[in-house]
């Protein structure tokens, strides 16, 4: 069972938190610019990095609140959660 | 030396002491150059090998595999076989893969241990009748073989269902030509049969990088050095991003962690497959005795190949609740696969930005049944450059068209 820290509530079960997919990524500004080129990057294309991953998780049965965090997709071994809004900690090289 | 498997042959063998079996593939040196490098040893790359050399008489052709073969979810499938699936592109490619199935044993003189002992979906709620039954007609429309299900019908069929279950048994489809095969079988033979048409099958060698000049592939940087070769496909499985990014593409891909586990080996008591959504598993029993057990996917990006407990705990609890009489049984091995997932549940089949490089993958956590149309595919396009009109709704292009095949919201594949 995977640990995770929310933020906000501090360390829970793996079982009260939703997996979020990748973090910081914008929705375009301007929608009708877009090409089928950049909606299938916007849709479709996600970082799915043997490595170090900076995604969105969800505790939702808990305070139900998104944040971030940045975890080692090779262990599952999280370097560190943080609230939406604050700046990404340094991620080491491997 | 003996070759051939067959009834003769094993007992010409018994008779001497088994002395004269050779190994079933050959373990041959690198060469520098081939007409075909595939990428993968799993199911897919091994069967396209295969029909490499079988179907287009390319012979000079290398499988390279950074492991041993079948150690990847070839190796730790739950080994189920079937077409039930909703659009016609999928339908005629998933049949096609259950037809060469079939004949498979033969093809290949060797026994994939293929048992077509039906492969029931249930159905525990209103909704779930109603897909059942559109689900039912959708396959009889494609031509596949469906059989929709009351509750006493299914009751009957199924002996030990839970007489009073939670979440309530109203109805099933049977698809009786679906089943299950011997996965590890499945690798070998093809294996086997490609070794013996000439193909190098090369273990513990890892592909570290491509060699691509002027846009075009001209082969891969492996542990072993360098292999050159104008043509090379991929399957590589949950490995595709990260094989792909060293050709500079980008997948639609995420790699998630799937579970399974066995229980004890018991007498025979369960002669079909089951699958129940709403419990979050299904299940089949072994020729050993095993119950096999499949769970959920760890809905987390992962490589770590391990299965969370949570999802376990809720596989356990739906067979549980199905069978009441499993609940002494004990696990004897659990483990995970990293699966490939993409958004609409197809497989990606087809040429890349790369010209010479092909990629199969995509086939998340429903390929096993795929690995002999997969490879029959991969090696048409490898051989003649053009998609195999199976595949040709399957290339990676429909995530910029839209030409999306929604099996996962269609036909509710699971995932
Ligand atoms: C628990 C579980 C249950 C499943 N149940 C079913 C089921 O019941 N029915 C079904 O149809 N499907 C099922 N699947 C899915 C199925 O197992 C896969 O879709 C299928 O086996 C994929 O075959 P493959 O040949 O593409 O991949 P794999 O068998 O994974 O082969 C890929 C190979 O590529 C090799 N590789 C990776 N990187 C490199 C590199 N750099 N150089 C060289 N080689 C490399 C790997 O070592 C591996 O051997 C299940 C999967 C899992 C994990
Ligand atoms: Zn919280």
């Amino acid at each position: 069972m995977l640990i995770i820290r929310c933020p906000y509530c501090g360390e829970r079960p793996e079982l009260e938190f939703a997996y979020g997919g990748q973090a910081h990524i914008a929705r375009p500004l301007q929608p009708s610019d877009q090409n089928d080129e950049d909606w299938n990057v916007y849709l479709n294309l996600r970082a799915n990095p043997k490595g170090w991953h900076s995604e969105r998780w969800r505790h939702i049965h808990g305070c139900a609140r998104f944040f971030n965090a940045v975890r080692d997709t090779r262990t599952d071994h999280f370097l560190a959660t943080y609230k939406m809004g604050e700046p990404a900690p340094e991620v080491p090289s491997t | 030396m003996t070759r051939r498997y067959s009834a003769l042959s094993l007992l010409r063998e018994g008779v001497n002491g088994q002395r004269g079996w050779e190994p079933a593939w050959r373990n041959p040196q690198a060469k520098a150059r081939y007409d075909a490098i595939v990428i993968g040893g799993g199911g897919h790359g091994l069967a396209t090998a295969y029909y490499l050399a079988k179907n287009h008489g390319l012979t000079n052709v290398a499988l390279v595999e950074r492991g041993w073969i079948g150690g990847g979810n070839t190796g730790r499938n739950t080994t189920v076989i079937r077409s039930n699936y909703f659009f016609p592109a999928s339908a005629a490619f998933y049949d096609f893969s259950v037809k060469l199935y079939e004949g498979l044993s033969k093809e290949l003189n060797y026994n994939i241990m293929f048992s077509q002992r039906g492969m029931w979906t249930l159905a525990h709620d209103r909704h779930g009748l109603e897909m059942a039954r559109r689900s039912a007609n959708a396959m009889l429309l494609n031509g596949i073989d469906a059989e929709f299900h009351d509750e006493p019908s299914v009751r009957a069929r199924i002996p030990g269902l839970n007489p009073d279950p939670r979440f309530p048994i109203l109805g099933g489809i049977n698809q009786p030509r679906g089943g299950t095969a011997r996965h590890d079988a499945v690798a070998w033979g093809y294996a086997r049969a490609a070794s013996a048409l000439g193909v190098d099958i090369i273990q513990n060698c890892e592909v570290l990088d491509f060699i691509i000049e002027g846009g075009r592939v001209r082969g891969v940087e492996t542990s072993l050095g360098a292999m050159r070769s104008d043509r090379v496909g991929m399957a590589v499985a949950g490995h595709s991003s990260v094989i792909a990014a060293k050709a500079g593409l980008r997948l639609p891909v995420s790699s998630y962690a799937l579970q399974a586990f066995v229980s004890e080996p018991v007498k025979p008591c369960l002669d079909t497959v089951i699958l129940s959504p709403a419990t979050g598993t299904y299940l089949s029993q072994s020729d050993k005795g095993e119950l096999v057990i499949g769970a959920g996917l760890d809905l987390y990006l992962s490589y770590a190949q391990r299965g969370s407990l949570p999802w376990m705990e809720r596989a356990a609890a739906g067979v549980v609740e199905l069978f009441p009489r499993f609940s002494r049984l004990r696990f004897l091995r659990q483990w995970a696969g990293i699966v490939d997932v993409v958004h609409d549940s197809t497989p990606i089949l087809g040429p890349t930005a790369v010209d010479g490089l092909f990629i199969n993958c995509g086939w998340g956590t429903g390929g096993f049944k795929a690995v002999p149309a997969g490879g029959w595919c991969l090696a048409h396009l490898m051989a003649t450059g053009e998609s195999h009109p199976l595949a040709r709704a399957f290339g990676i292009e429909r995530f910029e068209t839209g030409a999306l095949i929604d099996e996962a919201s269609a036909s509710g594949i699971a995932h």
